[in-house]
C-alpha cells in the first residue's frame, strides 16, 4: 500500500535514504546538488526505487536524469505523483 | 558478506541437462531454488524431486522468460519460496543452427529473444531484490560459442558473445552493492542440444579429448554463487576442456 505523498513526507524519505549511499547527514539540504553529495547515477536509481516502493511513483530513467539538487528529487515526486 | 538465509536461486531452463544440474548443485549448497522451465514439467519436478530427496528445498516454475512480466516472476518464487531471489542463473537457451547465408531472420530473432534478451531483463528486474538487500549473485550461462567461432551458430555465437559483455558492463555497474555478475562459458557437453553432433570427430579438437559433463559447469555456478566467490566479478569462467585456452 502507497503512503501519501506530502511534502514534508517525501523529504524524510529521501532525507533517510541519502546516508545509505555514503552522504553525510549534516551536508543534505533542498539545495545540495547530487553531484556535490557524490552521489551517482546508481544511487539515484536505488532512491528512485526506494521512492517507488514508498509511494507508488515510478521514476523513470529520462526524468531522474534531469533532476540536480534534493530538492528536484522531492519536487519530482510530488509532481508525479500528484 | 554472507548469503541472507531466506535467499532464493532462480534457475532459467533448469527442467534438464545444465540447468538441471545447476539447479542441483545450489540447492546442494543451500540455497532454496526455483526450477524453471517452459514446457517440460516432467523434467522440472524430477529436478525438485531429487533435490527434496537430498535434503533440499525447490520448487518448480512455470514460465516462458522470452515473455511475460519478469517482476512479477520474482514476486511469485518470492511468495513460493518464502525469500527473495538473490541468485540469477541466466541459463535458458535455443540453438537453431544454419550457415549464415541460410539463417533467416525468424532463426536469429528466436536465438536472441531466448538466449540473450531475457537475460537482460530478469537481470534489471532481479537486481532490484539485490540491490535492496546488499547480496546479489547473478550468473550467465554463456558459451565457448561467441569468444570462438562455430561455423554455422552466428546467431548462438552473437547472443553469447552479447552475455558475456552484458555481464561486464552490469558487474561494474552494481559491484559496489555486494552483487556480482559473472558468466560461465561452457564447451562441449554432454546434454540433449549436443546430443546429433559428430561427438568423435569434435572430441579431437578438445584439449582434453573429452566431453564435459552438466556437473562440471554446475561447480563453476556454484562457486560463483556462493560466499567464497564475493570478490570475483565481471569475470567469465571457462569450463571447456581447454577449447578456449
Amino acid at each position: 500500500m502507497a503512503n501519501a505523498i506530502t511534502e514534508e513526507a517525501v523529504q524524510k524519505t529521501v532525507y533517510e535514504a541519502l546516508p545509505q549511499f555514503g552522504v553525510d547527514e549534516g551536508d543534505i539540504t533542498r539545495e545540495a546538488t547530487f553531484e556535490d553529495l557524490d552521489v551517482d547515477s546508481l544511487d539515484l536509481a536505488e532512491l528512485s526505487q526506494i521512492i517507488e516502493d514508498e509511494y507508488g511513483v515510478a521514476l523513470k530513467g529520462d526524468d531522474v536524469g534531469k533532476i540536480k539538487t534534493v530538492g528536484d528529487a522531492i519536487d519530482l515526486v510530488i509532481q508525479k505523483g500528484s | 558478506m554472507s548469503r541472507p538465509e531466506n535467499a532464493v536461486a532462480l534457475v532459467t531452463g533448469a527442467s534438464k541437462g545444465i540447468g538441471s544440474a545447476i539447479a542441483k548443485s545450489l540447492a546442494a549448497d543451500g540455497w532454496a531454488v526455483a526450477v524453471n522451465y517452459r514446457s517440460d514439467e516432467a523434467g522440472a519436478n524430477a529436478a525438485v524431486k531429487a533435490i527434496e530427496e537430498a535434503g533440499g528445498t525447490a520448487k518448480a516454475i512455470h514460465a516462458d522468460v522470452t515473455s511475460g512480466d519478469g517482476k512479477a516472476l520474482l514476486k511469485q518464487i518470492e511468495d513460493d519460496l518464502g525469500g527473495p531471489v538473490l541468485a540469477l542463473v541466466n541459463n535458458a537457451g535455443v540453438a537453431r543452427d544454419n550457415i549464415v547465408l541460410q539463417l533467416t531472420d525468424e532463426d536469429w530473432d528466436v536465438v536472441i529473444g531466448t538466449n540473450l534478451t531475457p537475460a537482460f531483463r530478469l537481470t534489471r528486474d532481479a537486481l532490484r531484490p539485490m540491490i535492496k538487500a546488499r547480496y546479489g549473485r547473478v550468473i550467465n550461462i554463456a558459451s565457448v560459442v561467441g569468444p570462438r567461432a562455430n561455423a554455422g551458430q552466428s546467431n548462438y555465437a552473437a547472443a553469447k558473445a552479447g552475455l558475456i559483455g552484458m555481464t561486464k558492463t552490469i558487474a561494474a555497474e552494481v559491484a559496489r552493492r555486494g552483487v556480482t555478475v559473472n558468466a560461465v562459458a561452457p564447451g562441449f557437453i554432454a546434454t540433449d542440444m549436443t546430443a546429433d553432433l559428430a561427438t568423435d570427430e569434435i572430441v579431437k579438437a578438445i584439449p582434453a579429448r573429452r566431453q564435459g559433463t552438466p556437473e562440471e559447469v554446475a561447480a563453476a555456478v556454484r562457486f560463483l554463487a556462493s560466499d567464497d566467490a564475493g570478490y570475483v566479478t565481471g569475470t567469465t569462467l571457462y569450463v571447456d576442456g581447454g577449447m578456449s585456452a
